[in-house]
């Protein structure tokens, strides 16, 4: 008989557990909406209403076209400028505005001057609290950060997205790059100095027979696991073709492509080039390293003992150092061509 | 004496079932890929191996590839079964206990850190994916034997699905921390690759997951009375936390191993014990043996799949066992229902 009225009670009890929480939850939403309209209201007080006008018309100009478009060249020049990528990083310094510079990412290593300057996160963590805090003129952003571009346009800040793509969009950028932060002419002899080396490169490799090549960028440590390598698009496999090879995978329409044991040896490439970026290669394990690949000796390029393991982190930066990299990319696969 | 006859007829005609499906897979899969292959210039002899694409085809790309599906397939299967005999929930898998977040995580610390070590002809990544399944089974089997009896699986289940999540959010703390380079390796890696290039890694492999089979060899008459209660097993002799621990240590080695040869590969643990229950009945004795070679046979196929349905590139292995797993799981669940 004591059952039923104590299941009753029970029922009540977890029925008014579920009102709270419901409640609960409607309350926290609620406060949270209220903060971030405040919030950005404030943010949006701050700015005078003229300006925000001017560069929200700007920013939507910028998302609908990566480059942006010739009218904001037509607002003053910023002074205050944070890059998100390392790339746009490496072409401010190049084009001398680096005083301009007031952050940059948390995958900013080069030059050395940018460990100096604040970080704002990455390209899935970007830290837009402290973004906003440096008061930023300009942010340069990468135009898959759909949150960032939003908020940023919320707020009022001017952007100039970018994507990575092919080698000639390289220079490209650096120029309309150079005419958005008002510094044309440097970005113009930079991007032409630039066009030069590369082209001289690609003349000193003409007429040499063309290794085909397997451009790898990673490979787990110590086995011939989880290798990626160049398809036949982006800046690498551009400067691999410029640099005097054939990229293997160059039919492939991708970036990167994951390649197992089978798809190594069925390729059988003359030359393979392996990528390591930063400091992750110790010296001692260059030959553990490139010895892994005797796993697979039918490889003409490990019977012709063409295995090539280059350390840097230019090769994962498509900015001015690109040149740096289709050397090295040249004197891997045409050694005596050297100057 | 009589009511064993039937029984073991249908223990050899299980065994010879599932095993000549399983023999078939193995000799068959090595066979096919997406690259043109001549079998007989593969087994010549009078050339030099090292000169030989077709031989390394076979014995350095697709052999050891085919083998670490048929281990790794089989030691998710019977770790499968044995946690949801154990934990009495049909949704326990592999993963349940934290055992392949465990594993997760180290692989990601060795890549994220650049660790670059080996033993017995095995790399830094596998060496510290298995440890970290060690570190994960330390913790839960902590747990089972710290407690007291009579609370056991419901526990187990909570102390597992809260270091599942909690060697999960490590794990995203580790990435945030990575470079992005990194991060990508990471995120392949939990893709899942049977790839191996040599036989290193599958016999180091081999050792942890043959102490399992010895713990699994002693446990499916238990598993048949602990699946029907605790109380009931106890009561027929069952000596329930030994058992219990034998299962837990068998199942999360075979886990263990298993990650670290080929990744976390979803949906192998779950689906492949509750498809053969379907053929062979609830019998812990037909299902250890039948999901091992089940499982074997399924994975070496999707594996099969991964690298021949999109030539020339390939799936990640992982991702060809989840669109196949998902829709067979919920069609299990719909079908009981």
């Amino acid at each position: 008989m004591a059952v039923v009225p104590s299941r009753l009670r029970d029922r009540g009890r977890a029925a008014r557990a579920v009102r709270r929480a419901l409640l609960a939850t409607l309350l926290g939403s609620a406060v949270l909406l209220v903060c971030q309209t405040a919030g950005l209201s404030a943010r949006g007080a701050a700015a005078t209403a003229a300006r925000v006008v001017a560069v929200q018309g700007q920013a939507v100009q910028g998302r609908a076209a990566p480059v942006p478009a010739r009218a904001a060249s037509a607002l003053m020049p910023p002074r205050r400028i944070i890059s998100l990528i390392p790339a746009t990083t490496e072409m401010l310094f190049v084009m001398g505005v680096e005083d301009r510079i007031v952050g940059v990412s948390s995958y900013d290593r080069f030059p050395p001057a940018v460990n100096r300057l604040p970080r704002v996160g990455g390209l899935i963590d970007p830290n837009v609290e402290r973004l906003l805090s440096l008061k930023p003129d300009l942010v340069l952003v990468y135009d898959t950060q759909t949150d960032v571009k939003q908020q940023l346009a919320r707020a009022g800040i001017p952007m100039f997205p970018y994507v990575h793509r092919g080698l000639s969009d390289i220079t490209q950028t650096l120029r309309a790059l150079g005419e958005r932060v008002g510094a044309r002419a440097a970005a113009d002899a930079a991007a032409a100095r630039i066009e030069q080396q590369l082209a001289s490169i690609k003349a000193r490799v003409a007429g040499r027979p063309r290794p085909r090549t397997l451009l790898v960028f990673e490979r787990e440590a110590g086995a011939l696991r989880g290798v990626n390598a160049s398809g036949g698009i982006g800046f690498l496999h551009d400067l691999l073709e410029l640099a005097g090879g054939v990229d293997v995978m160059a039919d492939i329409n991708r970036e990167s492509v994951s390649m197992s044991t089978e798809m190594i040896l069925a390729r059988a490439p003359d030359v393979i080039l392996e990528l390591r970026y930063g400091d992750s290669l110790q010296r001692s394990d260059l030959d553990a390293e490139r010895r892994v690949w005797n796993a697979v000796p039918a490889v003409p390029a490990i019977r012709n003992n063409r295995v090539y393991l280059l350390g840097g982190d230019e090769f994962v930066v498509p900015g001015p150092r690109i040149v740096l990299a289709a050397e090295r990319f040249a004197q891997a696969l045409h050694g005596e061509a050297r100057r | 004496m009589k009511a064993h006859t039937p029984l073991r007829r249908r223990f050899a005609a299980t065994v010879l079932g599932f095993g000549a499906l399983a023999l078939g897979a193995m000799v068959l899969a090595p066979l096919a890929g997406s690259t043109p292959f001549s079998l007989a210039n593969a087994l010549d002899r009078s050339r030099p191996f090292a000169d030989n694409v077709d031989a390394q085809i076979l014995f350095v790309a697709r052999l050891p590839r085919v083998l670490a599906a048929a281990l790794v397939g089989s030691g998710l299967a019977l770790a499968g079964v044995v946690f949801q005999a154990l934990l009495r929930n049909p949704l326990a898998s592999p993963d349940t206990l934290g055992v392949s977040a465990g594993a997760s995580l180290g692989a990601m610390l060795a890549i994220t850190f650049h660790a670059n070590f080996s033993l017995f002809g095995v790399s830094a990544v596998p060496l510290a994916s298995f440890a970290g399944s060690l570190g994960a089974l330390a913790i839960v089997y902590g747990l089972s034997a710290a407690r007291r009896r009579g609370t056991s699986t419901m526990v187990l289940l909570l102390a597992g699905v809260t270091l599942t999540a909690l060697l999960s959010a490590v794990v995203r703390f580790v990435q945030y921390l990575a470079d992005f380079t990194e991060t990508f390796q990471t995120m392949r890696w939990m893709m899942g690759s049977l790839d191996q290039a040599s036989y290193g890694p599958l016999s180091a492999a081999f050792v942890p997951m043959a102490i399992a089979w010895v713990g699994f060899a002693s446990l499916p008459r238990v598993l048949d009375l602990m699946s029907v209660g605790i109380e009931s097993a106890a009561a027929r002799g069952v000596n329930v936390p030994r058992a219990e621990r034998v299962a837990l240590v068998s199942a999360s080695l075979a886990v263990g191993a298993a990650v670290s040869l080929g990744g976390p590969i979803a949906f192998v643990g779950i689906i492949v014990p509750h498809l053969v229950r379907l053929v062979v009945g609830a019998d812990h004795r037909l299902v250890l043996p039948a999901s091992a070679l089940f499982g074997a046979a399924f994975l070496i196929a999707c594996d099969l799949a991964a690298r021949t349905a999109f030539a020339p590139l390939e799936l990640p292995v992982g991702i060809v066992t989840a669109i196949i797993g998902g829709p067979v799981f919920l069609w299990l669940l719909f079908r009981r229902a």
